[in-house]
């Protein structure tokens, strides 16, 4: 049994907790304003370069000559996954749930004897992922400085793929982000940008009768485009990520700050039955004193 | 019969510029300048650094790109480029600073023709806007 100053210091220091958790929350909604705003600007530019591609690819008939970004090596064989985190913590599930998408992939591709290879971006996907797959990760980038997203950064990582792709270093790349549905739902999302995945957009074929003229040819624009087509998928993956990461520290410190609150009223009420009773022993005490004399 | 066309300038971050009253475009693809009018053929094409020039019925604007894709169909232009900005609103000190890169990206040994041709064409094309 805690004794009443046990308690009065805990009540204390559950409240200031609940103080900090709170703080949290409402700096996450703001942020969270902010990050999905900007999340809905960047998809006008990151659709119609998914358009664009899409046009051309079609208009390719020589598949052989295909830019190899567009189909592939023809290998299957190293596999290099981007894994997009935050770099803070306390936002809940959010790097947990990435990072349990992207094992579960590792786990697949190193069953098949295939080589992996993984860049994480983000501190708290690298703080996660060394511990079992070090020798695995080639790169870690972080971003920390920058405070926020933009194009530039995302065409560094952009870079480095293409460099990577060029030494044929890999064969298929996938990215792993989580997906902003809304404040409380984000969904961890595997993406392959390498060779471009392209039949899940078949249902639009109605776009198909456009004949478009090309200035230089198909396959310049195309070798000019793909490249700026990987940072731009980065760069939309890390904009969902910012988005996904506010919204899910909203949720947690919201979680948080309610537990707390349940907490303090549990606390209080043993504080004060502890006090009555307390109260109560010294009375009969004094009563039973009485009664004796 | 109206001769306008929509025009969308998009970058990484926002859209940049939408309007549905311009008559003439003019990009600075990477074989040439295009003016573009309405039902212009569906065209598919890069630029390299230069102007964009948009003309509406009340006024002409003028913006720098450096690269970035154009693609018109069905009477819309749309323009991705991740580095634009309005000649009116043009930061001196960022101008001479893209100069002065390209020009030391110039002097390296290392460049191809193509490349150099295209930094040539940038310093040219800054440097007008600084006389202006």
């Amino acid at each position: 049994m805690p004794s009443l100053d046990d308690l009065r210091k805990r009540i204390t220091s559950v409240k200031s907790t609940q103080k900090i958790t709170k703080a949290m929350k409402m700096v996450a909604a703001a942020k969270l304003r902010k990050a999905q705003e900007n999340a809905e600007k960047g998809r006008p530019y990151s659709e119609k370069m998914n358009n664009v591609i899409l046009n051309l690819s079609k208009s390719i008939t020589d598949k052989e000559n295909a830019p190899k970004l567009l189909v592939g090596t023809g290998e299957e064989k190293v596999h290099l996954c981007i894994v997009l985190t935050a770099d803070r913590g306390l936002c809940g599930g959010f790097n947990t749930n990435i990072i349990k998408k992207a094992k579960s992939y590792f786990e697949k591709i190193i069953s098949e004897n295939k080589t992996l290879k993984i860049i994480t971006v983000g501190s708290k996907g690298y703080d996660q992922l060394k511990r079992q797959y070090k020798s695995y990760i080639v790169e870690n980038i972080s971003f920390k400085e920058s405070k926020n997203i933009n194009y530039f950064d995302a065409d560094k990582v952009g870079k480095i793929i293409i460099e990577k792709f060029e030494k044929n270093e890999f064969d298929v790349c996938a990215i792993f982000y989580n997906k902003f549905k809304n404040v409380i739902t984000q969904i961890p999302q595997e993406q392959q940008i390498v060779p471009l995945n392209e039949d899940k957009n078949d249902k639009d074929d109605s776009s198909n009768d456009n004949d478009y003229e090309f200035e230089p040819d198909e396959d310049e624009i195309l070798s000019n485009l793909l490249p700026k087509n990987i940072s731009t998928q980065i760069f939309k993956a890390m904009l969902e990520n910012s988005a996904s990461e506010q919204g899910s520290r909203m949720t947690a410190m919201d979680n948080a700050t309610r537990n707390a609150g349940e907490l303090v009223d549990r606390l209080t009420i043993e504080y004060n039955r502890s006090r009555q009773a307390a109260i109560t022993k010294e009375l009969i005490e004094i009563i039973s004193g009485a009664e004796s004399l | 019969m109206s001769n306008l066309f929509n025009i969308d300038i998009v970058n990484p971050e926002q859209s940049f510029l939408s309007k549905d009253n311009v008559f003439e475009v003019v990009i600075p693809a990477v074989e040439g300048e295009i003016g573009i009018l309405k039902d212009h053929i569906p065209i598919i094409s890069f630029l390299k650094p230069g102007i964009i020039r948009v003309f509406s019925e009340s006024e002409e604007q003028n913006f720098y790109v450096e690269d970035g894709i154009v693609e018109f169909k069905d009477n819309t232009l749309s323009v991705l480029t991740s580095s634009i900005f309005d000649l009116k609103d043009a930061d001196k000190n960022f101008v001479s600073e893209s100069i002065t890169s390209a020009e030391a990206e110039l002097s390296k040994d290392n460049i191809d023709d193509q490349k150099r041709f295209l930094l040539n064409h940038k310093v040219e094309v800054l440097k007008s806007i600084g006389i202006n």
